[in-house]
């Protein structure tokens, strides 16, 4: 008798995500774990946005820098590079500026950054705060009604800015990506307090909160496929928004993305090695359900690209 | 089913400031509200009491049976203390319950002291290397307790297991792994046996308004599984055990006329049974 390999079935199904206006970019769908397609459906691929920021990225380390030397003076160019050149299907603004220990930037900058560059792009737009729960509370507001009717994703929402952000979001008819500090009790908590606003699950995007390779990557790993079996096995609705990986800050401040092959030799070249840092790390997250990446470099994007093709 | 009235705590603010001033009124106060609410034993926990604790601890076991004709459960990390309690124990409403030792070395000689005074025991099922994973490992450290009690000539009907329960809002899947425990322990022995539970840690880090609820579930599940003891609020299991009906009625799926209700215990079973992912509103979900 022929081998016929076992089969799950799953109760649950992942939400549909759908972002953009002019070019979407569709991610999520699948009612099976990650990549078995065998047992049932997978309709979309995951999706890569590439990162960029509303000021130059003096802080980011200079293997990536080098790569946008010539584009990130300004979000528009820089965003218009990753979408004709490096054919970027979405792009996450950080608005790393308006942190209040950075620049500073007002609401009203952030929001005119957000419309500049909307207005430049035909690729969905991700719209994220500089992470500092306070100020991102107005921020996000302005930068939500400056994107008004282009369908993007706002965040993040956390515990202490959700409510401001989530009306926001809402008003503005956009997606919304929702952190809590990896603890899959607390992320399923959130979904629940910002959908009981009044927010449609089915706009919501979770965010665990990332961590890189050699720092914790584990715990994200093991809490987003414990969310991922909450969806498919248990059928909560909850826990059935796409999963966002947050890849490339996280990656590219370690101690293994940054020192010098000339300290540790051992280590080997130091470019391969943050990219494939960045890599694996993104890599693992897809396996453990990660439905939408963001990243830095290139190089690393196309190398999880191929290996989303050959594993899909 | 034994209550061990646990709200004599140090972790209580006002208890510990009671024993700090050597002040009874508080002290007996809840003993006997714990004793007429039906606890059958009071706990006295007196934390690991590294100063003075022998004193504190005869103190505690004097104060308590001044007033309530009841047993006391000798709870600290600090063996001196506990056996100095032992020492003004009054067994005439029963034996004394030391709270606890547990399959580390270190805490071997608790065991050594309860045969010493004819005491009973409660086996933490932990080791020394953290928590336990399962219901099976569970039972393999009861095993090795048992195994020391014997050793040291204390009979295995004054040992009491604690298969360890864990707070349901960050260790979900452990609820029913105690449950379980609780059903293997009590085949590991003829006569069975015995079971003990420190039961409001299921609740702990829950919003207040969830904590009776989740405790009063677990404690009629556990009691369905032939747990012989709780640590417990004596005036919640007495309110558990009239709605244990129930609970064991929509449990076997029959309707009962109040949906809210019937939707709570369904709800809140399915968190214990670790069906549906806890989350602090999971009653609005």
């Amino acid at each position: 008798m022929a081998f016929a390999a076992p089969k799950e079935s799953y109760s649950g199904k992942v939400y549909e995500v759908s972002i953009g206006t002019d070019k979407t970019a569709v991610f999520g769908g699948e009612n099976v774990l990650p990549f078995h397609s065998f047992e049932g459906s997978t309709p979309n691929r995951p999706l890569i946005a590439y990162e960029i920021q509303d000021v130059p990225p003096d802080d980011w380390v200079e293997n990536v820098k080098k790569v946008y030397a010539d584009v990130s003076k300004d979000p528009v160019t820089w965003a218009k590079y990753c979408q004709d050149t490096l054919k970027a299907r979405a792009i996450a603004l950080r608005l790393v500026g308006t942190h209040p220990d950075r620049e500073n930037r007002s609401a009203e900058d952030a929001a005119k950054t957000v419309r500049e560059v909307l207005d430049a792009i035909s690729v969905p737009l991700i719209i994220l705060g500089s992470n500092n729960a306070e100020k991102d509370a107005s921020v996000l507001v302005a930068a939500s009604g400056a994107a008004k009717g282009k369908n993007c994703i706002i965040g993040k929402a956390q515990e202490a800015n959700y409510k401001t952000i989530a009306a926001a979001a809402m008003a503005n008819n956009h997606k919304m990506a929702a952190m809590s500090e990896l603890d899959i009790n607390l992320s399923k908590q959130l979904n629940i307090l910002i959908t009981q606003m009044g927010f449609e699950k089915e706009r919501l995007v979770t965010d665990p909160m990332c961590s890189a390779l050699g720092y914790g990557l584990e715990y994200t790993y093991s809490v987003m496929e414990r969310i991922r079996l909450a969806a498919l096995t248990q059928n909560d609705a909850t826990m059935q928004p796409p999963l966002l990986g947050d890849v490339g800050m996280y990656v590219w401040k370690l101690k293994e993305t940054q020192a010098s092959e000339a300290d540790l030799p051992m280590w080997g070249a130091l470019e391969q090695r943050g990219i494939a840092w960045e890599t694996i790390t993104a890599g693992a997250l897809l396996v453990a359900g990660a439905e939408l990446l963001i990243m830095r470099h290139p190089e690393a994007v196309r190398a999880v690209e191929k290996f989303i093709e050959e594993l899909i | 089913m034994l209550i061990i009235g646990e709200k004599l705590s140090i972790i209580a603010k006002r208890v510990r400031e009671a024993m700090m001033k050597k002040d009874k009124g508080p002290i007996q106060e809840i003993a006997v509200r714990q004793w007429k609410e039906g606890s059958g034993m009071i706990d006295a926990n007196i934390g690991p009491a590294e100063d003075g604790g022998e004193d504190l601890m005869q103190w505690m076991v004097t104060t308590i049976q001044e007033v309530v004709p009841l047993p006391v459960c000798l709870d600290s990390t600090n063996f001196s203390a506990v056996e100095a309690g032992l020492k003004v124990h009054n067994n005439e409403w029963g034996r004394a319950l030391m709270n606890s030792t547990s399959n580390d070395p270190e805490r071997y000689p608790m065991i050594e002291i309860a045969a010493k005074y004819n005491a009973r025991i409660i086996g933490l099922t932990v080791g020394k290397g953290g928590l336990p994973a399962d219901a099976e490992e569970r039972a393999g450290i009861a095993a090795e307790i048992m195994a020391r009690a014997m050793e040291f000539g204390l009979p295995l009907e004054d040992l009491f297991l604690d298969p360890l329960v864990l707070q349901v809002s960050t260790s979900q899947d452990h609820a029913n792994h105690v449950i379980k425990a609780v059903r293997m322990f009590q085949e590991m022995n003829d006569p069975p046996m015995k079971t003990v539970v420190g039961l409001s840690n299921i609740s702990n880090g829950c919003p207040k308004a969830l904590r009776p609820i989740l405790n009063k579930h677990y404690f009629v599940l556990l009691k369905n599984a032939g747990l012989t003891s709780a640590i417990a609020d004596a005036h919640e299991m007495a309110e558990a055990m009239q709605e244990k009906q129930v609970i064991d009625d929509v449990l076997s799926g029959k309707k009962i006329a109040d949906e809210q209700k019937m939707k709570e215990i369904l709800k809140t079973n399915d968190i214990i049974m670790n069906k549906t992912l806890y989350a602090h509103s999971y009653l609005e979900m």
